[in-house]
């Protein structure tokens, strides 16, 4: 066991799948003698070479062009998007390129890779690199949609993401990068469409993800001792594949369901999932389902205004209490 | 705006025999079934049978013979929504085509991609791609991967002379040169984007050739209706390829005989134009170049016939041909075959 934070295990992540495999290849923006602007790639350059740890020009089309041509031969690219905002400057590739060719060629393109990026707020960057985008990439089919919110699931998903043959986007969470954890020894290689429940209870479910996961945590444990009331939070995890039977099995049990996105309001990933609630548990649920969400507004740059917006553990707390009482 | 004269160079009549009868005959039928498919295609779409739209690629034969004779087995096409062509002259059958354009079963992707998207992985086609400029950089990672494996192959990427003026097409031209990558470009410049003469929206007279420098590379325009320019052409960024030496662009110089797309008559051409271009049809010109070189009246009629015969059959082959099976709405959306996006 070691403790590491969100950042070190990106690259641990990295180069165990890099190590295991002399097809995983990465390439993206500063990532390679720069270690990234985030650290988050630190050491790999001088640990696998120029050739497998390339730097590129700032041509978010042509690194994701490239990644995705060298899939289709045979390689296993690894491709950074600094900022998932950048997605909108590449976004063909995300919803046209990557997730169709398999389907429009009959199964003749494969395209097995994986697009890491910067994704989410709390870091003062103003309303261009701070986005949750998470919804921008779900609603495509052909992807599949990640977004790790500890150390250990950096790297037990990022491999799984790796080694999975379909087109992986790997959200990291900019404000998680400097949060540490405990990280056993050796490889580890997690699954791809399963949600966790990272805090059991009896009285009501939240759902969250990435750096809304710790927040629904403390939300959950100031719950507990503030009004008795005991939740279950679930990290969803995987946005795609998704694992409703976990998340319907808790609310089978709660009969409340709460969703925590940091993505602005509409058609954020949790309307998805109280859709598929009121679909196939509605019997089991003892009130409305109720969705925790930045508001439908571009992200502000300013400190307080950022801090308004995002779902915040006092506002978490109070929503989740309001209701159970209403 | 420049004439016709200004950007169609003048045909070579030297009689240099680097070629060789083999790849000659072949540059000849894969010219004339590039025009037979191209032209049934139409009249099947006049009949209601091919469905949705097509971009056909008559008059331009010449650039897909050419570089496709040139290529090597394992080399790699990435293509635009114009793509038929460039889809034949690697062999694949007519049947495949025609097929995919008439919504068969028997078509290339069972009638998933249609026109736009002809696909065969097996004969190097690696796709045909509709978003302008998409696939430049695609091609670069194709290349990136014969590069870092020590492969031979090359990546060679078709695109309208309409795509020199997208980011994508920079940003590959750049990428590609960077990291000598072994991709060749061409640039088929058929005179108009879609409705637009090309020469009316860009700030340099050759769209392709005149952006080269930026990228460090030569300046090549070729003669894109004479089959055996283009083939030198190719054969010569290939060995630059395969040699490590990098990328190159390559501009061809040729016209489109047919509109945009199925829904444009090309009402915007000036009187005359069609006919001048035509005057220097490639397959004409192809059908002089082969008597030049002492092949025989018969040996091209043969291969006219033969060519014939074969897109005659392979028209009646598709229309008796049922439709795609239902239960492939939903396979081939993920690598497991299926579309399941929850558990």
């Amino acid at each position: 066991m070691a403790e590491l934070t969100y950042r070190d295990a990106v690259i641990r992540g990295i180069a165990q799948e890099m190590s295991r495999d002399p097809d995983v290849v990465f390439i993206g923006e500063d990532i390679g003698k720069a270690g990234g602007v985030f650290k988050a790639t630190v050491g790999l350059y001088d640990q696998f070479g120029p050739l497998r740890v390339r730097d590129t020009p700032i041509s978010e089309q042509a690194i994701l062009g490239a990644a995705m041509g060298a899939a289709m031969t045979g390689l296993k690219p690894i491709a950074e998007i600094m900022f998932s905002d950048f997605f909108a400057v590449c976004f063909d590739y995300i919803a046209n390129e990557f997730p169709k060719s398999r389907y429009m060629s009959n199964g003749q393109v494969k395209c097995p890779l994986v697009v890491r990026t910067g994704n989410g707020g709390g870091a003062r960057f103003g309303a261009q690199h701070s986005q949750s985008v998470e919804n921008w990439c779900m609603m495509i089919p052909g992807l599949k949609v990640v977004a790790p919110s500890s150390p250990t699931d950096v790297i037990g998903l990022l491999a799984a993401a790796v080694r999975d043959p379909d087109p992986v986007i790997f959200l990291e969470h900019k404000s998680l990068y400097a949060t540490k954890g405990e990280v056993r020894d050796g490889e580890i290689v997690d699954t791809l469409g399963t949600a966790k429940i990272v805090r059991p209870g009896k009285d009501a479910t939240i759902l969250a993800l990435a750096l809304m996961v710790p927040r629904a945590v403390a939300a959950a444990e100031k719950l507990k001792s503030e009004h008795g009331i005991d939740c279950e939070v679930i990290d969803v995890r995987s946005l795609v594949p998704l694992d409703t039977q976990t998340i319907l099995g808790s609310v089978a049990r709660t009969h409340r369901l709460f969703t925590v996105e940091e993505n602005p309001r509409l058609c954020g990933w949790g309307a998805e999932l109280v859709s598929i609630a009121a679909d196939e548990a509605f019997y089991d649920l003892d009130g409305p389902p109720v969705r925790i969400t930045t508001p439908h507004i571009p992200l502000p740059a300013a400190d307080i205004l950022e801090d308004l917006a995002l779902p915040s553990v006092d506002r978490i707390a109070e929503r989740v209490q309001r209701s159970l009482n209403s | 705006m420049s004439t016709i004269e200004d950007r169609a160079p003048a045909a070579k009549t030297t009689l240099n025999d680097d070629i060789g009868e083999d790849k000659r005959l072949a540059m000849y039928r894969t010219q004339v079934v590039i025009r037979e498919a191209e032209q049934r295609a139409y009249d099947l779409f006049l009949q209601n049978l091919v469905k949705g739209t097509s971009h056909l690629s008559l008059g331009q034969e010449a650039v897909a013979a050419g570089f496709a004779v040139a290529m090597q087995p394992d080399d790699l096409s990435f293509c635009t929504y114009r793509g038929h062509a460039h889809t034949l002259a690697r062999g694949v059958p007519v049947t495949k085509v025609l097929g995919e354009l008439m919504q068969r079963d028997i078509g290339l992707m069972r009638g998933k991609g249609g026109s736009m998207h002809l696909t065969s992985v097996d004969h190097g086609v690696m796709g045909s791609y509709a978003i302008i400029g998409a696939h430049l950089p695609i091609a670069c990672g194709a290349a990136w991967r014969a590069q870092y494996k020590g492969q031979k192959d090359v990546s060679i990427c078709f695109f309208g002379d309409g795509t020199t003026n997208i980011g994508a097409f920079h940003e590959a031209l750049n990428f590609a040169a960077v990291w000598k990558l072994p991709v060749v470009f061409v640039c088929e410049n058929n005179l108009y984007m879609e409705y637009t003469p090309i020469g009316d929206v860009t700030a340099v007279p050759h769209p392709a050739a005149d952006r080269a420098a930026s990228y460090g590379l030569p300046r090549i325009i070729v003669d894109g209706n004479d089959a055996d320019e283009v083939y030198r052409a190719a054969r010569s960024a290939y060995d630059k390829a395969r040699a490590g030496d990098g990328p190159s662009l390559i501009e061809c110089m040729t016209y489109r005989y047919s509109g945009h797309s199925r829904a444009d008559p090309a009402k915007y051409r000036p009187e005359g134009e069609l006919e001048k271009w035509k005057e220097r049809d490639p397959i004409k010109i192809y059908r002089e170049r082969l008597k030049q070189f002492g092949i025989g009246e018969d040996a091209i009629l043969r291969i006219d016939s033969e060519v014939k015969r074969e897109v005659d059959e392979a028209t009646e082959e598709c229309k008796a041909a049922p439709p795609p099976a239902l239960d492939i709405l939903t396979t081939d959306v993920y690598a497991d075959g299926g579309f399941a996006w929850r558990n």
